[in-house]
């Protein structure tokens, strides 16, 4: 009897609830994954397989969230981010983003991880109305708000780029022969692509040979004996970390000195100048637009000290070489951003119109000067870069930030 | 000629590494009559054993002995664990088990010590005796190294009665029992043996690769390639082919730079050292299955 009684009780109560006066929330707008006390997002990451090395974007950005939450979370509402392993397989990126909008309700997709896996994704989640917001990969084809107005870039495009190293070599080094080494797939392509529209017809026969790679190779030796004997005295070098340590290595070993320019993603001073040696680094150009956390200059800046304090008490034992650390704080705080801006109006709709309403915001980590700024038709938030170049144990800048617009 | 020289001696140094991943291979594949497909990822996890050794204070070569002590462990609870439970299944399943296992040591490499390259002393840094512009110290190190291990597992094979025994224990389980020898403790021995000679090679290549958990799998694939090339059951063999892939795919890529230069056409070149690799373990596999070295096959009644 008792209990029965207790359930009517507790019945009555719930309808007290749900019949709650409308008006109490007319101001607040909801689409699905968002309600007064949580927002639902959603990410698939490589945790598995041969990418598994970026895995570690997305634990940043998990633990960003639980930091994020432990101080009252987002507009008092919590972040519940969803994060299944997609192997870096475009098939199963696409049945987990599935799961992630159909089942699990998210509120918006972020940050998934890799041109094939957000390719795979991409007109699902424009068919579906979803954000696909600040996509993991440097290709160029994710700012198109006119035809996938659901889907926003992050970081310069590999394009934006490499374009930048094509107009200082012109204006920088007398009669260039430019050697290029690439990883042969879309990544190496589109660096590529983007660094011969930088140089121009008329100057495309500068390129005096292209070696490629596979990923599988051991080394990368034969080829960069290769590219000194083809006589070049530019060095254009689309490599990841390891082979861009090896190829910076190799060089110094057979005394093949030209002009080094090393393509951003190899900007780490832990993971590729240190094992290539500092000897041998000086004097590599790059073009960057984050901090390397590992540079001494940026020791005592606020926001890498931010970051440092928010690693030794989410990510405890995690390694702070590890370049995915960085990204993901910086990426997760756009996102945070955003929601910021969102208020209440948490529909999907006005998210897309947040995240393409950024004024100059300096996410943590970015170098000074560059920031992101998106608008109705800009859909590439980061594109401006400075150039550095390797000294001591430092990047040095130089020249001022460099905006290309990329439309 | 200074390039094809430097092309040469590339070629030999790469060599050097697919010679002793090689022997990794050729030492299960005797001792057990498997091919381990995880034999990569196995010396990449004991190559992390050595560097967190040397981390924590050891140098290089004591390093390497506790690691090859611990990976002779790895290797036999492999076998107990996981190897002899399925000795009567279909061939499929134990290779899906080694693929599986090729997984799980890269997985938990990743785990524990994150995927960011790390550097790997050479043990040779020293040598000056020997300087050449072509051949570094460590290069000429990995080769003696490489003829050493060869030179000692030949001995082992060839005048030890355990390595006489093991051989039984592989080709013959059924009569090698039968002859009184213990063949379960034979085969995880082997197993142990390949473990210890995968990581010395992991070890000695890491200097050259940068160590991170992927540090090995292309290398499987390339001294898979060199052991057929000399015949997987035929140690001396999977050393010659080691070089011989090695200097192969980078006379390919210079002949084909060459022509290119010549021409202006493009046919072959860097990007194709990867097909060469594969042409080479299929054509292998299709016209000499024994490998280069092997005489006239004996057939047994």
């Amino acid at each position: 009897m008792t209990s029965r009684s207790f359930r009517l009780q507790a019945l009555a109560v719930l309808a007290a609830v749900l019949s709650c006066p409308v008006w109490a929330r007319a101001e607040k707008s909801y689409d699905p994954g968002a309600s007064d006390t949580e927002i639902r997002i959603g990410n698939t990451s490589p945790y598995s397989g041969p990418a598994s090395a970026y895995g570690n974007i997305g634990r940043t950005i998990e633990a960003v969230f639980r930091m994020a939450n432990d101080a009252g979370g987002v507009n008092g509402r919590r972040l519940t981010f969803l994060t299944y392993d997609d192997a870096y397989a475009p098939p199963r990126a696409l049945e987990m983003t599935r799961r992630l909008v159909e089942e699990d309700n998210v509120l918006v997709v972020f940050q998934t991880l890799g041109t094939a896996p957000n390719s795979a994704i991409h007109r699902y989640l424009n068919t579906k109305q979803v954000p696909q917001l600040f996509v993991a990969s440097g290709a160029t084809k994710w700012g198109q708000p006119k035809a996938f107005p659901w889907t926003i870039g992050l970081q310069p495009s590999y394009a934006t780029e490499a374009a930048v190293y094509a107009r200082h070599i012109l204006a920088n080094v007398p009669e260039p022969r430019i050697g290029i080494l690439m990883q042969n797939d879309d990544y190496g392509r589109d660096y590529l692509a983007g660094f011969m529209a930088g140089l121009g017809e008329a100057n495309q026969r500068l390129v005096v040979l292209r070696a490629t790679y596979e990923t599988t190779d051991p080394t990368v030796d034969s080829q960069i004996i290769a590219l000194k004997g083809s006589g070049a005295n530019v060095f254009f070098n689309i490599t990841t970390p390891k082979f861009a340590a090896q190829a910076i290595r190799k060089a110094a070993e057979i005394g093949w000195r030209p002009a080094h320019y090393l393509n951003g993603v190899s900007a780490s001073f832990a993971t590729v100048f240190k094992p290539a040696g500092l000897d041998a680094s000086q004097g590599i150009i790059l073009a960057l637009y984050r901090k390397d956390v590992t540079d001494p200059q940026w020791h005592d800046a606020p926001d890498v000290q931010a970051w440092r304090a928010f690693m030794a008490r989410y990510m405890p034992g995690a390694d702070p070489a590890d370049d995915g650390h960085n990204y993901g704080y910086m990426a997760a705080h756009v996102l945070l951003e955003v929601l910021r801006k969102s208020g209440d109006d948490l529909t999907r709709a006005n998210i897309m119109r947040q995240a393409a309403s950024l004024k100059q915001f300096a996410a943590p980590l970015l170098l000074p000067g560059v920031t992101l700024t998106t608008g109705r038709d800009d859909f590439f938030p980061i594109e401006s870069v400075r150039l550095g170049r390797v000294k001591g144990q430092s990047f040095e800048l130089f020249g001022d930030v460099i905006s290309v617009e990329n439309r | 000629m200074e390039q094809l020289v430097q092309q040469l001696a590339a070629g030999l140094s790469n060599g050097a590494i697919y010679a002793l991943m090689a022997l990794a291979l050729v030492m299960i594949f005797v001792s057990t009559s498997h091919i381990n497909f995880a034999q990569g990822e196995m010396a990449m996890f004991s190559t992390y054993l050595a560097w967190a050794g040397m981390q924590s204070g050891l140098s290089f070569w004591p390093a390497l002995a506790v690691t090859v002590a611990a990976s002779f462990l790895i290797g036999i609870s492999v076998e107990r664990l996981v190897v002899r439970p399925l000795r009567d299944a279909p061939h499929l399943s134990i290779v899906v088990v080694f693929i599986a296992l090729l997984a799980i040591f890269h997985a938990f490499a990743g785990a524990i010590w994150g995927f960011a390259l790390k550097a790997v002393p050479s043990p040779f840094a020293d040598w000056t005796v020997v300087s050449n512009p072509y051949l570094g110290p460590h290069q000429l190190g990995m080769l003696a190294v490489t003829g050493m291990m060869l030179a000692a597992i030949l001995a082992f094979f060839r005048c030890t009665r355990l390595g006489l025994a093991m051989r039984a224990a592989a080709e013959n389980p059924t009569s090698a029992r039968l002859s009184g020898i213990p063949v379960d403790t034979l085969l995880a021995l082997g197993w142990g043996m390949a473990a210890g000679i995968g990581a010395v090679a992991g070890c000695l290549v890491a200097p050259v690769l940068y160590l991170e958990p992927g540090m090995m799998s292309g290398v499987l694939l390339y001294g898979f390639a060199a052991a057929l090339v000399g015949g997987i059951s035929n140690p001396a063999g999977a050393v010659a082919g080691g070089f011989i892939v090695g200097i192969v795919e980078n006379l390919v890529a210079f002949l084909g730079a060459r022509f290119e230069a010549a021409t202006g056409i493009y046919v072959f070149g860097t990007g194709e050292k990867l097909t060469l690799a594969l042409v080479i373990i299929v054509a292998m596999l299709v016209v000499k299955p024994g490998g280069l070295f092997s005489g006239h096959r004996r057939e047994r009644a």
